[in-house]
């Protein structure tokens, strides 16, 4: 399979009327690994929601493209179909479906009808991931997300990404709320996922997930735009000195959107 | 009061009983109903306006259908609810108004179970029926309907337990609805004697469209001492049929009483449960679950009234509005002065899936006594745009994220449901309900 590529151009995304992205250019390639980190409210979530098309988000420049194909002109699942994953900073909770059945339509999505992939098959594909990820063999049988603790719903999301095999994936805030053991076995999740054809956008304030993940290209988010990209070298130096030198050298006083 | 289109008259009730070689009380009560329905006021089931809704005018009340003579020659929904024939089976299947087909077990009849059509237990069991029919649990002279119920009465079944006598097996009656003229006044009575217990499952299936149909559906549960009813129904009516459905029980003491309902009518349906707890340590717990599509209006009272110390009553209703479907819950849990120790407790939830759908819960709790436990939990909404977005980011098609949504909402009554094949039935109904 040739490699994707996931090309945001000049984006502008509103919210409510208000601009919250200014104009991001961002390309990322099946193999590479990408972080974007950046002050809190400067638009990273923004930029993952416009780009998997969450209905409050809306486009008003730009472009994104998914091996040239038009992804804002795709439907949500559409977009999923082609091959793109959000792992959400705050994944929805759905009384009375089980996480098995969900994961199992998401499956059968993307295949013929008549073509279902085969409970046996299923189950035993989804027993092996939920083993790596140290996951209790009865959260599949609970209701999807449904008084899961955060770090289960972390772990939860990138049951579903191994499961679902995107083309891109865009992981916001995935280390979040997690523990040092769970941030290592989710880690080996995104890790078993490295190939040729996958490729994945990290959305992340600490470097200790990058410790486990190591990037390829590091971008600082600020005032809906990236301000600055650079490898794995600028994470660490961002860790150690914060943001504060980046402001001083783009002359930037407040790093929120306006 | 307005003029009101009968579609009988009282002759016409003559021909009927006598045509069905009625005992003379029988023919009575239906006069003396017949009298008063003309004067009775309709029922005000809180918040739906019904005074303009068809429950007088219909084909016939006396229509005369060919009966089915095997399970072979019924139509499919209602061979999917049977199952295939064996022997240890207990089934009545009614076309329109005519008994079709009874299917009683030995064993069962060497109990001394009766389970019968109503026209029969009329002739063969008169006496016991007399002591049940509309005597104690509802009574003709409530409302128009109730006292028109009795006048027009022409199907249902009787089902007797005798003391002592535990059915494992359920019972299961099927009413089919294949003649557009046919009106349904169907008239369910299960009594259980003391230390008995009994499932019974009921189904209303539609197989033709009507312009105009109403169906007037009594039940009357008595339960005895420290026995157990599991009454489960799954209706299916079509479109134009006016529903009006009553099913009440009383308890003993220690009786419980379980409702599983699935009402799932694509027509304008009033459907009143009640459970009255008279005696001490007596126990209800109504389940239903509904899907309303197309421009259908229905009111749903559920009602539980403890006047026995020690009472335990709960409801719990899930309802799912599509298009421009419209549902009223109404959930009242009364407790009666001097029925210390009790516990009312109900919870309604609907969910409506467009803009032009309409739901609304009303719980009450009524409590004149003060050493009681009571609760209630009640929620209307629409369905969540982000757990639409989390479902097809995915790659679940909006509509298949939406049927995943509305199963989910469902679920946690459905899976709770006492019988397995009121369950299963279920399932299947609310996937073609919510599919078109
Ligand atoms: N649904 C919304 N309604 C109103 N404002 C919003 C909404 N979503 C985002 N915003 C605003 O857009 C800006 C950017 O938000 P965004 O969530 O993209 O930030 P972020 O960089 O992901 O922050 P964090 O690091 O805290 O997660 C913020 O000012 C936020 O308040
Ligand atoms: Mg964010």
């Amino acid at each position: 399979m040739p490699q994707s590529t996931l090309t945001v151009k000049d984006l502008h995304v509103s919210i409510d009327g208000k601009e919250i992205l200014k104009g991001v250019n961002l390309e990322i390639k099946g193999g590479e690994f990408h972080a974007i980190m950046g002050p809190n409210g400067t638009g990273k979530s923004t930029l993952s929601a416009a780009i998997m098309g969450h209905p409050k988000y809306e486009v008003t420049q730009g472009t994104i493209t998914l091996d040239g194909e038009d992804v804002l002109g795709m439907e949500v699942d559409e977009r999923a179909r082609a091959g793109l994953f959000l792992a959400m900073q705050y994944p929805s909770e759905i009384t009375g479906v089980t996480n098995a059945e969900f994961l199992r339509s998401a499956v059968n999505a993307r295949r013929e009808e008549g073509d279902e992939i085969s409970l046996m098959k299923f189950i035993r594909q989804m027993d092996g991931n939920m083993d790596l990820l140290e996951m209790d063999q009865d959260m599949s049988q609970r209701y999807l997300n449904e008084g899961f603790s955060g770090g289960e719903k972390k772990r939860n999301e990138i049951l579903q990404l191994m499961t679902i095999e995107p083309k891109i994936a865009i992981l916001d805030e995935i280390d979040s709320g997690l523990d040092i053991d769970a941030l290592k076995v989710v880690s080996k999740g995104i890790n078993k996922m490295r190939g040729e054809d996958f490729g994945c956008l990290m959305i992340t304030h600490y470097q200790r997930l990058l410790n486990y993940i190591t990037p390829d290209y590091v971008h600082v988010m600020m005032q809906g735009k990236i301000v600055k990209s650079g490898g794995a070298e600028l994470a660490e130096r961002l860790e150690a000195e914060g943001y504060d030198w980046i402001k001083q050298e783009l002359g930037i006083e407040d790093e929120t959107v306006q | 009061m307005t003029e009101t289109l009968w579609t009988v008259d009282e002759s016409g009730i003559r021909d009927f009983s006598a045509a069905n070689n009625e005992p003379e009380w029988l023919l009575n009560v239906r006069l003396d109903a017949f009298k008063k329905a003309e004067d009775l006021p309709l029922p005000k089931p809180d918040k739906t306006k019904i005074d303009k809704w068809n429950f007088t005018e219909f084909g016939t009340h006396a229509v005369k259908s060919a009966p089915f003579n095997s399970f072979a020659e019924l139509p499919e929904a209602a061979q999917a609810v049977v199952g295939p024939e064996n022997e240890t089976q207990n089934v009545y299947v009614q076309r329109n108004g005519v008994p079709s087909i009874l299917n009683i077990s030995n064993e069962l009849k060497e109990a001394g179970v009766i389970f019968t059509d109503f026209a029969t237990a009329a002739k063969e069991h008169s006496d016991l029926l007399q002591k049940y029919f509309m005597t104690q649990v509802v009574k003709a002279d409530e409302h128009k309907l109730t006292a028109l119920h009795a006048a027009l009465v022409n199907g249902g079944v009787f089902l007797y337990v005798p003391k002592n006598v535990e059915i494992k097996e359920p019972v299961q009656a099927v009413f089919i609805h294949d003649d557009q003229n046919a009106a349904i006044f169907n008239h369910v009575i299960v009594v259980t004697e003391a230390n008995s217990s009994v499932t019974y499952v009921e189904n209303y299936i539609s197989t033709v469209e009507t312009k105009q149909g109403v169906a007037n559906i009594v039940t009357e549960v008595i339960a005895g001492n420290n026995s157990q009813v599991s009454y489960g129904a799954v209706d299916t009516l079509t479109e134009n049929v006016t529903t009006y459905v009553n099913r009440r029980g009383v308890t003993a003491p220690n009786a419980r009483i379980e409702w599983s309902l699935g009402i799932m009518n694509d027509g304008n349906t009033i459907s009143e449960n009640v459970t009255n707890l008279i005696g001490d340590g007596s126990f209800a717990d109504t389940k239903m679950v509904v899907v309303g599509r197309g421009s259908q209006s229905m009111n749903f009272t559920t009602k539980v009234v403890h006047f026995g110390k020690h009472t335990e009553g709960y409801i719990l209703k899930h309802g799912v509005m599509k298009d421009a479907a419209k549902a009223i819950f109404n959930g009242i849990g009364k407790i009666e002065h001097g029925a210390t120790k009790s516990n009312a407790v109900q919870e309604s939830r609907i969910l409506m899936l467009s803009e032009k759908a309409r739901g609304d819960a009303n719980p009450i709790l009524l409590i004149d006594e003060d050493d009681v436990t009571a609760g209630h939990a009640a929620s209307v909404g629409r369905v969540d745009p982000l757990q639409l977005y989390y479902l097809m980011s995915r790659g679940i098609e909006k509509r298949e994220a939406e049927r995943l949504v509305i199963h989910g909402f469902l679920a946690p009554v459905v899976n709770k449901l006492p019988i397995e094949n009121v369950k299963k039935q279920l399932k299947g109904v609310i996937e073609r309900k919510v599919r078109q």
